[in-house]
């Protein structure tokens, strides 16, 4: 089958759809993309279905020569994209003719750029999904990251002269600043983090550590006690916010552990994890109580102001 | 009345509810969190996107086009009704691991038996002589979950977590004890290293060992350690 040669892989580029569920009895984590709505864009640019494999190139540096003729996308991070050295706007889609050679340096602002290819690119799944988890060899190619020679499969696509392109109004593109709001319910072990404790986590300001990952963001800041130190292991979801015995948080994203015995202060909301995936090392967050309630309807009202987008023709 | 028994549930993160059967492990615990793992998967599935138990509790992760937390709250509230007092199934599978304690491979060994004011043998001999039973699996793919450890060596996790953990290494948090199926980071005390594979995606079975089964270590030395496929374990801090 054709598709796009990785001639560059870049720093860390990885497949990834809309993540595996479903398996966690096994001790299988969720993967998929760390922002969420970047990869969403990406794919109705091309006029996917929402959850399609593509790929999430983080920092940057990667190199795809393309085999075949099909129409792709880029969004999320702002790295400069060029087809044939020439360069092209990222937040639309551009048609690809075989031959082709694609290009994204490195990030100027945010992390994490996503690269979709029309209906997705062609990998065998590993129990249901092909998302790739490095530290777990599952999902992608081969179980790790993009690797030179590598060859992402894909429909080729042959466009007509009345075909379009599609391209997000600028006024919805969003922003990657150096810090980010973390908007979070307080749930699991907040009792056992008395009121001081959560007034100094909520009121103080936190840096992003350089051991982040897509696992979890460690971040550097005031200290935080617990009454206890361990609990029963036990399973985490997606934004909880462990905190160690040293004090410092650990916000756990979609390659994190399944189960963990560490107290949790609460989950950040979904639409903010997108936020802090962007950050790199030193970059500033501090966290925002909210109900269950509120992150419910900011997560449905997000979704119907998506959907009500309507992408440009050009 | 079971009041006692009554089963809590808490909000976790947007889309995540958390079900906690009990406060402390034990074998009943455990087959009631089996039971209601397979009652929601069959007959909430609709509107689950994963489950994952563990020694007392259950994480449920929805989907949040389909319902939404009270829906969710009402609907397990109904069907945890239904879950009649279950008894522990007689479980006669054990499985034997074979684990390497030697000092190369054991950096935790001695402060544990510090703190018991035991021996190093005496610690060995205490982590072998319980008959354990996986509670759980997660952390990891195949990152088992055993109880209870001797109270003697129950040891705290880390104050920081190492960054990396060797392939292999058997250790110990509080009263439960692993083997890290894979490299990865984590804050448990390393008393050891196995040979085995805890989670080959290409065989069958996945993995050696099922929540329920029971589970007994044996030690053996460093040569039948590589004799039987074990690499040399790399520690980092």
């Amino acid at each position: 089958m054709l598709g796009f040669l990785v001639k560059k892989p870049g720093v860390l580029s990885l497949i990834q759809d809309s993540g595996r569920f479903g398996h966690a009895q096994m001790g299988l984590t969720q993967g998929g993309p760390a922002d969420k709505e970047a990869f969403y864009w990406a794919n109705r640019l091309c006029n996917n279905d929402v959850d399609v494999a593509m790929v999430e190139v983080s920092v940057g540096g990667i190199e795809l020569l393309a085999q075949l003729d099909t129409v792709i996308a880029v969004t999320g991070a702002k790295m400069q994209l060029s087809i044939n050295a020439k360069e092209v706007p990222m937040w639309r889609s551009h048609q690809i003719k075989a031959g082709d050679l694609i290009t994204l340096d490195y990030a100027q602002s945010g992390l994490r750029s996503y690269l979709a290819v029309k209906g997705g690119f062609k990998i065998k799944e590993s129990f249901g999904s092909v998302s790739t988890v490095c530290r777990e060899g599952v999902g992608g190619l081969k179980g790790s990251q993009l690797l030179k020679h590598d060859l992402l499969p894909c429909d080729e696509y042959k466009f007509s002269e009345t075909d379009y392109s599609l391209m997000l109004p600028a006024d919805q593109v969003p922003h990657y600043g150096q810090s980010a709001r973390l908007r979070t319910i307080p749930s699991y072990q907040q009792q056992h983090f008395n009121s001081f404790e959560q007034r100094l986590f909520y009121s103080s300001e936190y840096s992003v550590s350089s051991d982040s990952d897509r696992m979890g963001y460690r971040l550097k800041g005031q200290a935080i006690n617990c009454e206890v130190s361990g609990i029963l292991s036990e399973g985490i979801c997606h934004g909880a916010i462990q905190i160690p015995a040293d004090g410092q948080p650990i916000v756990l994203l979609n390659d994190r552990q399944t189960i963990g015995g560490y107290p949790k202060i609460g989950s950040v909301i979904s639409i903010d994890t997108n936020k802090l995936a962007q950050l790199r090392p030193s970059d500033k967050v501090h966290f925002e109580p909210i109900s269950m309630e509120k992150a419910n309807n900011i997560f449905h009202l997000s979704r119907h102001k998506s959907r009500a987008v309507t992408l440009i023709k050009c | 009345m079971k009041n006692e028994h009554k089963t809590l549930i808490k909000a976790a993160g947007e889309n995540a509810l958390i079900l906690y059967f009990s406060s402390t492990i034990n074998d009943k615990t455990a087959s009631k969190i089996q039971c209601a793992t397979l009652k929601i998967k069959q007959s909430l599935s609709n509107y689950i996107l994963d489950l994952t138990p563990s020694y007392a509790s259950l994480l449920v992760t929805f989907d949040m086009y389909k319902i939404d937390h009270h829906q969710l709250r009402n609907k397990l509230r109904t069907l945890l009704a239904t879950i009649d007092d279950v008894q522990a199934p007689n479980h006669q599978h054990i499985v034997e691991l074979p684990v390497c304690y030697h000092e190369d491979f054991a950096p935790e060994l001695p402060l544990i038996a510090k703190q018991a004011s035991l021996s190093c043998d005496d610690v060995i001999q205490l982590h072998q002589s319980t008959v354990y039973t996986v509670y759980a699996i997660g952390f990891a793919p195949g990152f088992a979950y055993l109880g209870e450890v001797n109270d003697k060596i129950a040891m705290p996790r880390l104050a920081t977590p190492r960054l990396k953990v060797p392939k292999g290494a058997v250790a110990i948090a509080d009263r439960q004890t692993a083997i890290y199926p894979n490299t990865s980071p984590g804050g448990w005390n390393i008393i050891g290293c196995s040979p085995i594979i805890m989670f080959d995606q290409k065989a069958t079975p996945t993995m050696p060992v099922n929540v329920g089964d029971k589970v007994k270590f044996t030690a053996i030395s460093k040569e039948e350690f590589f004799t039987l496929g074990g690499k040399f374990p790399m520690f980092h801090d």
